[in-house]
């Protein structure tokens, strides 16, 4: 294995591996505050009263759920452009070639799967919830928006948080899916570094190794996170 | 929507669903046998043994699928010289061989923890009751730890055979035609993406759907004991006693 591959500079790949790993931090992590949206909404919708919006989530969790990740990429992307295409030559008269925007477009893709599991996430942690202390904040006179950021979201997030970094893990892998569409993260630079050197287990390796650290080092943090969570329980 | 497409598509994109269940079956059932060893190392006193499997099973499941895949065969092409001195080039050179490695370590690692917890559920009282009647610990392993552990097990590993159809998908990447291969291979023809990719995932949502069913009819086959009996009692008329005279 030649090591000297993975140098700094224009001779090496080092810098494009870094350069990829921030994408992939970046497109995780915008994707994991979507799925956070997604899920917010969803679990809301989920815990309603009403059946329509209860059917709407219930659709949602089971399509994105049920089919790959790889599937709702091709198809946003590829649909979507063509979607826009047609828009373009109605409104404008425009039969050009549209380029959808990558980083926006797999943000989108992986937030839409991953807020369906965020969802359930947080519908079982809202749940988890005893009614009295909603019961106790309308009680004293608390509004809606108090007992939703006082009350719900500090005591959810303690039964939430280990889902959540679950939903992390999976939106931190599921980014690799986007190198197929040509996002130039780990994945993307290593198909490039191997096809130009013609090395490919060493860029393999080393895009497995940054996962690697990756998922480690934002396991910390959520250990960290569940912890503070945590603080005011007391523990065994 | 064209609808003539979607009426011409879906036979050839169920001729997929072959390969899609068989890579999904073949290495979820090697996945299976050879998570239960690494389960029960997992949970053995040797702390090298300990660490090792569950190193493996950390190194599985924070790596993206993908990568492991390029892995294996990409990765695989770098060292031909030394497999095939070795004699196992032709193995690595097949699209099918490496899809079903990188699921089958993939799936292990999972369903090893799966299966570690399902055997961490079976109450301790239990064992101690197998081995007061004098079961030997295989055999309490086989009638009473094995069958307690599945039970608990068995939702989870559900969600895992859910994860490893729709994991399927990747080995469209390498060459391997199965459902989402075919779908793009039309596309490529018809410039169509909605329509097709749109059959693709209403085939997964339903064999999906089928594997769930399956799982809540096998946990019902498994937990006799837990269901309610719902017949209502029939009512017994008693004839009222006749009222001594005063």
């Amino acid at each position: 294995m030649e090591l000297s591959y993975l140098g700094w500079g224009d001779a090496g790949w080092g810098d494009e591996f870094a350069r990829g790993a921030l994408m992939t931090f970046a497109v995780a992590t915008c994707a994991f505050l979507l799925s956070l949206v997604f899920g917010t909404i969803f679990a809301a919708f989920k815990l309603s009263s009403n059946l329509l919006l209860r059917a709407v989530a219930d659709v949602y969790t089971t399509i994105l759920r049920g089919i790959p990740e790889l599937l709702v990429i091709y198809l946003i992307f590829f649909g979507g452009g063509q979607l826009l295409q047609t828009i373009a030559l109605g409104l404008f008269g425009y039969d050009g070639y549209i380029d959808l925007p990558v980083f926006g477009v797999g943000t989108l893709c992986i937030g839409l799967s991953a807020g369906a599991y965020s969802t359930e996430v947080i519908r079982g942690a809202v749940l988890a919830i005893p009614r009295g202390q909603i019961e106790a904040a309308r009680a004293i006179g608390m509004n809606q928006g108090q007992r939703f950021w006082r009350i719900l979201v500090p005591q959810s997030a303690r039964y939430a948080l280990p889902g959540l970094g679950n939903v992390w893990q999976f939106a931190l892998k599921d980014t690799s899916l986007i190198s197929i569409v040509g996002l130039v993260e780990i994945m993307r630079t290593a198909a490039l570094g191997s096809g130009s050197t013609k090395q490919p287990f060493t860029f393999f390796i080393t895009a497995f190794l940054i996962f690697l650290v990756l998922a480690w080092l934002s396991q910390r943090v959520f250990l960290r996170a569940e912890a503070w969570a945590n603080r005011g329980v007391r523990s065994a | 929507m064209d609808f003539e497409l979607i009426a011409e598509s879906l036979p050839r994109l169920a001729e997929g669903i072959d390969e899609t269940l068989l890579l999904a079956g073949s290495s979820l059932v090697i996945g299976f046998v050879l998570a239960v060893p690494i389960a029960l190392l997992n949970l053995s006193n040797n702390g090298t043994v300990r660490t090792l499997s569950s190193g493996y099973v950390y190194i599985f499941r924070s790596t993206p699928l993908l990568v492991q895949i390029f892995l294996i065969y990409y990765g695989s092409g770098q060292f031909r010289a030394e497999l095939q001195a070795v004699g196992l080039w032709f193995l690595f050179r097949e699209s099918w061989f490496c899809a079903i490695l990188a699921l089958t370590l993939n799936t292990a690692a999972y369903t090893s923890q799966i299966i570690r917890g399902g055997l961490q559920s079976v109450p301790w009282g239990q064992i101690e009751a197998a081995r007061s009647i004098g079961m030997p610990g295989f055999m309490a392993f086989r009638r009473l730890i094995f069958p307690i552990a599945i039970r608990q097990a068995l939702p989870a590993y559900g969600n895992e055979i859910i994860l490893m159809v729709k994991s399927t998908s990747l080995a469209s990447t390498i060459t391997i035609l199965e459902i989402t291969a075919i779908a793009k291979k039309i596309i490529s023809a018809t410039y169509q993406p909605v329509e097709v990719f749109l059959i693709a995932g209403a085939i997964y949502l339903s064999l999906n759907f089928i594997v769930t069913r399956a799982i809540m009819l096998v946990e019902f086959w498994l937990t006799p004991h837990l269901r309610v009996d719902r017949r209502i009692p029939p009512v017994v008329r008693r004839t009222p006693a006749p009222v001594p005279a005063p």
